[in-house]
């Protein structure tokens, strides 16, 4: 682990994985150092916004270098199920790339359980990871201006769901009712970290 | 009877702020709250509300409201023209007006209330975030804004003494940010000697800074990761990004500096136009703090 500066009030913590990235996170999420007030996870790092008024830098990276990382970061969240119609615009050319079928792309997208493994982008959007889930695929060469709510996505190693109209990159293989978020509602978002996901073909739903 | 007041004009921006939303980052819900967070305090502190009560962050001025009930208003931040509440506290009687015009220096004014603006709080906060859209709609003409009950003792101030936001050129200290070593030393160099002016594409997100670009010594991509208020990012274009209070919570560029927490705030009032010194912050500063 590399601890990075990030100013007079944040710590960044930089892993070799995801997985590293995810077990720290699990295990400081669990017991959360004096003087830490927010935690942001992300694919490479994990960052300590922190409260300099009840303890410094220094002293939150040793509780931190004193952590032991969960091992079995995967799955400890409620199952969600997520609806999705798969008929993405980018569905033909998920599969090119992936090598298979449109059918194969939605029966490994729907075979595999996936993890919340971070959120970001927009409030609501997680990223999620599969052990299942070993492609790589590209993004977009040109971003859309406008990506339709609820459009399930895929890119790199992670599928996601976004939560309103926004611009993006990611390849979009379908599209779901359920809204990610919704501030009426508790809980407002559904994808937190953790939370496991499985996708439901709507079409095969008996 | 519930107090309120009541919007005539806006000015060019005039939103809710509070504390903003902290602790929910995780969730990709950024802090957001008031930019200029030592203005935003004190006004709070004047009119005896908690600190995190909700406040207007008027900005450049152009803020006119009339009150339905007697309040007790105050303005801190940007000192506007004909503001007469400014960095002092005074009871406006049911009908009165207050009228902002533009500021003398600075970019932000804050107008607090007794008893704080009673707007409904989305994820705990009454924060407008400009970039997410969460928390209410930027203040319009017509809005009538409830006001809520007093919860603290007054202070009893009459006036505050705190400086005004500065005119001209203004330095801040930096220190160095979580990928210093994708660049060169020279670049390093440059962004500690040269004068950046503020261009007019700042906003609540950040200021965007205009200047010599600065150059890389690696290519690839950065997969995003997190970062605060005070990060100066680096796009492609080499130009510096300051990120303010509404900034996203990941960021896929590298971060070569911070600038110190303390200097954000000023660096919040700062206008387009106005030219920004950052300074490699030295032990000795750290002796002064």
């Amino acid at each position: 682990m590399r601890v990075l500066p990030s100013g007079t009030t944040a710590l960044l913590l930089e892993l070799d994985n995801l997985d590293e990235v995810l077990g720290l996170y699990a295990a400081l999420t669990e017991n959360v150092p004096e003087g830490v007030v927010d935690m942001v996870p992300a694919a490479r790092t994990l960052l300590l916004v922190t409260d300099p008024a009840v303890a410094s830098l220094s002293s939150i990276e040793d509780s931190v270098r004193g952590t032991t990382p969960r091992q079995d970061r995967r799955g400890w969240g409620e199952i969600v199920e997520i609806p999705v119609t798969y008929d993405g615009e980018d569905l033909e050319e998920a599969a090119h790339l992936l090598g298979c079928d449109t059918a194969e792309v939605v029966r490994r997208h729907t075979a595999a359980e996936w993890t919340v493994a971070f959120c970001g982008f927009i409030p609501g959007f997680g990223y999620l990871t599969s052990p299942r889930w070993q492609a790589e695929m590209p993004r977009r060469s040109t971003p859309r201006k406008n990506v339709p709510p609820g459009s399930v996505a895929l890119a790199g190693e992670f599928s996601g769901v976004y939560p309103r109209e926004s611009p993006g990159g990611w390849q979009l293989i379908g599209r779901t009712e359920l809204a990610m978020f919704d501030p009426s509602r508790d809980p407002v978002m559904i994808l937190r970290p953790g939370i496991r996901v499985r996708f439901v073909d709507e079409d095969r739903r008996p | 009877m519930t107090r309120s007041v009541k919007v005539l004009a806006k000015g060019p921006l005039t939103t809710v702020q509070d504390f903003g939303r902290p602790g929910q980052a995780a969730l990709g819900v950024g802090r957001s709250g008031a930019c200029d967070q030592a203005s935003y305090r004190l006004a709070n502190r004047l009119v005896g509300n908690p600190d995190n009560a909700a406040v207007l962050e008027v900005t450049f001025g152009g803020l006119r409201l009339v009150v339905d009930g007697d309040v007790m208003v105050v303005a801190t931040g940007a000192r506007c023209q004909g503001s007469w509440p400014h960095n002092a506290p005074t009871t406006l009687k049911s009908g009165g007006e207050l009228e902002l015009g533009m500021p003398v220096s600075g970019l932000r004014t804050y107008v607090a209330v007794r008893g704080g603006f009673a707007v409904e709080p989305v994820l705990g906060s009454r924060s407008t975030d400009t970039l997410t859209g969460l928390g209410p709609d930027a203040v319009a003409p017509g809005d009538v804004i409830a006001i809520g009950e007093p919860e603290l003792a007054p202070p009893g101030i009459d006036v505050a003494p705190v400086t005004d936001p500065e005119t001209g050129d203004v330095t801040v200290l930096v220190t160095p940010g979580p990928r210093r070593d994708w660049f060169t030393d020279a670049a390093w160099a440059s962004l500690v000697e040269q004068t950046y002016s503020v261009t007019s594409e700042s906003n609540r997100v950040g200021l965007r800074l205009d200047g010599d670009a600065l150059e890389r010594n690696r290519t690839g991509e950065l997969p995003s990761e997190g970062l605060v208020r005070g990060a100066l990012q680096i796009p492609p274009s080499g130009k510096p990004v300051l990120f303010l209070a509404d900034h996203p919570v990941t960021g896929g560029y590298p971060v070569i500096a911070y600038v110190v927490d303390d200097d954000v705030d000023r660096c919040a009032q700062l206008r387009p136009g106005q030219r920004l010194l950052m300074r490699a912050k030295t032990s000795a500063d750290q002796r002064r703090h």
